[in-house]
């Protein structure tokens, strides 16, 4: 069988901190010392493996390092690992979203991507408008739109609302609608990152369904990211676990999973939820929970203590043994808000058989709240752990 | 796919490497999302005027309230000389003109900042954006090029008697080339600018406010052969004066066109939107990283 991906010695690294003072006069140096002087990136050099549980010596971090790996046509791939272990960064080089900082990515075919559903819905314009707009900005021509669009509206299930403009949709309607259009996208290689964790259980299913019909029915490879690693058991034969910027493990699912969960396990011990200066409190709208449950999360923080402007929070929601069930990411400003954050995310039956309703006691949290650029450069405090906010 | 990937690598269809070719711009690719401009140009245009009462009309508003403005303070206030001109007519000609290059470059100028979410979610030529920005500029221009061919009627057919207003010439032919000079230096510049600003921001707040102080060292309100001699060099160092002083001396007769002024600012649009693009290619592949 043919590979359709084949990445080699892929690795990205990132700059920690505020970008500002300081950073003209390393460009200079380090534009002189590579371009005319021929030396080796003094950039690269300080990198470090990049362990958001430990305080690294310098400021540059690999989100990626030397990552190899082969995918043949046809395969369903599953991506796990928590969060800042450098997925979505892996998901947005394939994309084209940014380049790596060294290595080769070889690709056959054409490659839709879809990180984030409903990028560039405009709220002012109908669903329809949007289907359009938002087909063409996944890289589908105005004919193939035409073409599908009603199978687009019926597999949405908004034919009703169609023509009402997408601000007066429920957050749930305008996810239908956003994953019908990319469901639809004709495109040998698909990837997708962490976009069920909206939507209902029952939409869940469905565009799990469609995946698995994607993968086996039209042959066509997907690489899947998500926490819900029950869908990633149902879906993918092979999954690669990342952890700190490097591949753990490759292989069979089934086995792969089983150590990711032994290993977090270990690293998850302690449950009890430990303010640091940064999380005042951690609330949740029940006391039980039950599988597909939506649990809101209420998060406050010290603001106080957070001096970037836009800022990320990600959040892992483990069990009892620390496996994580679900997890999220929002981006936000924190002039937009007082000091409470809601995130509802939905529990996901996680390997193991949540026949009964779980109590919000078993539940651990672990959040990270990280500067404007991704949860995979982390630089703020939560619970498990203890960080300092880097300025 | 990428063509210039198959031609090496011939098994593969696309390949990502850290370091590209300055001069690899992707212009098949750009051409190749074409639909995809005309979806943005649309959704511009739609969301302009959704849930406003006066809808397109809006886009009369602000070209008339301005010349009725300068008409008063530069007119009749300050006395300036417009050419022998009707001074609304002086100084709409100026306005439209002046408009459509100032908003090609000011939303070009903001263009990383203002879609870093799409573009750090979906790839698509990046250069797209900008280009749907001149283009749905280009039918807001339109609309008020036909309040000015309302205005250039009204004084024809009023004070054709006394001579007041000079005729159309053959250089109105020059008209597609002007729209085309000034939305691409517009786009070029804007390019530059906002290349510059995904990693130091200094240069964004020099735009707002510098857009505004350029328009006094072009010929808007005040006509090039008013302007005093020794500082006559500067304001023809300024590309949009060639530009809207060919404009004027096209539809109204009255202007400095000369083929130096003019060919000055050829060259300097077509260097600024060769270096711009230039620019833009190298910044879009890590400025997700940057902004």
């Amino acid at each position: 069988m043919s590979s359709a991906i084949k990445v080699e010695n892929l690795s990205k690294i990132y700059r920690l901190g505020e970008i500002g003072t300081g950073t003209v006069t390393q460009d200079i140096d380090r534009w002189f010392k590579t371009k005319v002087m021929g030396k080796e990136d003094p950039f690269l050099k300080i990198g470090e493996s990049n362990d958001r549980a430990k305080k690294g010596i310098g400021d540059i971090v690999y989100s990626l390092q030397d990552i190899n790996f082969e995918i043949n046509q046809g395969d369903a791939v599953g991506i796990i690992g928590r969060n800042g272990a450098g997925k979505s960064t892996l998901l947005k080089i394939l994309s084209r979203v940014t380049t790596p900082t060294t290595g080769k990515i070889n690709i056959k075919g054409r490659v839709a991507s879809l990180l984030e559903v409903g990028t560039g819905f405009h709220p002012e314009l109908t669903g329809r408008e949007n289907i359009y707009l938002n087909g063409a900005i996944l890289g589908m021509r105005k004919r193939e739109i035409d073409r599908k669009l009603d199978e687009i509206i019926d597999f949405s299930g908004v034919e009703r609302y169609i023509d009402t403009p997408v601000k007066r949709y429920s957050s749930g309607m305008y996810v239908r609608l956003a994953f019908a259009v990319a469901a639809h996208l004709e495109s040998e290689i698909l990837i997708v990152d962490e976009v069920l964790a909206v939507g209902d259980a029952e939409f869940q299913k469905k565009c799990l369904g469609k995946m698995g019909e994607v993968s086996q029915g039209d042959g066509r490879t997907i690489l899947f990211v998500s926490h819900n690693l029950s869908a990633i058991d149902a879906l993918c034969r092979n999954s690669i676990w990342l952890g700190n910027g490097k591949i753990q493990e490759i292989g069979k699912t089934e086995i792969v999973i089983n150590n990711y969960n032994a290993i977090s396990r270990s690293l998850v011990s302690d449950t009890v939820l430990r303010t640091s200066k940064y999380l005042q409190s951690v609330k949740l709208n029940k006391s039980t929970f039950q599988y597909s449950d939506q649990i809101e999360i209420e998060v406050g923080f010290n603001r106080s203590m957070i001096i970037s402007k836009d800022c990320y929070m990600a959040i892992d929601l483990c069990d009892v043994d620390g496996r994580i069930i679900n997890s999220d990411r929002v981006h936000f400003d924190f002039y937009d808000n007082d000091k409470i954050y809601i995130i509802k995310l939905f529990l996901f039956d996680n390997c193991w058989n949540l026949m009964d309703s779980i109590d919000s006691t078993e539940l651990g949290f672990d959040v990270v709240f990280s500067d404007n650029r991704e949860t995979g450069l982390l630089v703020n405090g939560l619970t498990h752990f203890t960080y300092e906010w880097k300025l | 796919m990428n063509k210039e990937a198959t031609e090496i690598h011939p098994e593969w269809d696309l390949v990502i490497e850290p370091q590209n070719s300055l001069f690899e711009l992707h212009l098949k690719d750009v051409w190749r999302y074409r639909d995809l401009l005309w979806l943005l140009v649309k959704r511009d245009f739609v969301s302009f005027y959704k849930q406003t009462i006066l809808g397109p009309l809006w886009f009369f508003i602000q070209p008339l309230f301005t010349t009725i403005i300068f008409t008063f303070i530069f007119g009749n206030l300050a006395g300036l000389s417009t050419d022998g001109l009707p001074q609304p007519l002086f100084y709409m000609a100026g306005i439209t003109a002046w408009n459509y290059f100032a908003d090609c470059l000011t939303k070009t100028s903001t263009v990383f900042r203002d879609n870093a979410g799409i573009f750090g979610k979906v790839y698509f030529p990046r250069l797209i954006m900008p280009l749907s920005i001149v283009v749905s500029n280009l039918v807001r221009f339109g609309v008020q090029m036909l309040l000015f061919f309302v205005m250039i009627a009204y004084y024809y057919f009023t004070q054709k008697e006394s001579g007041a207003i000079s005729h159309m010439n053959v250089y109105v032919f020059l008209f597609p080339i002007l729209v085309l000079l000034m939305a691409l230096l517009g786009l070029g510049l804007g390019l530059i600018i906002t290349a510059m600003t995904t990693k130091y921001r200094d240069l964004a707040f020099l735009v707002s406010f510098g857009v505004q102080l350029l328009m006094y060292a072009t010929t808007v309100i005040y006509p090039l052969s008013a302007a005093p001699e020794n500082y006559k060099w500067l304001i023809e160092l300024n590309p949009m004066t060639g530009i809207i002083e060919a404009f004027r001396y096209g539809f109204l007769g009255a202007g400095v066109f000369t083929t130096a002024t003019f060919g000055y600012s050829v060259s300097f649009t077509l260097i600024s939107l060769i270096l711009g693009v230039v620019i833009f290619n190298k910044t879009e592949k890590t400025f997700v990283d940057t902004i």
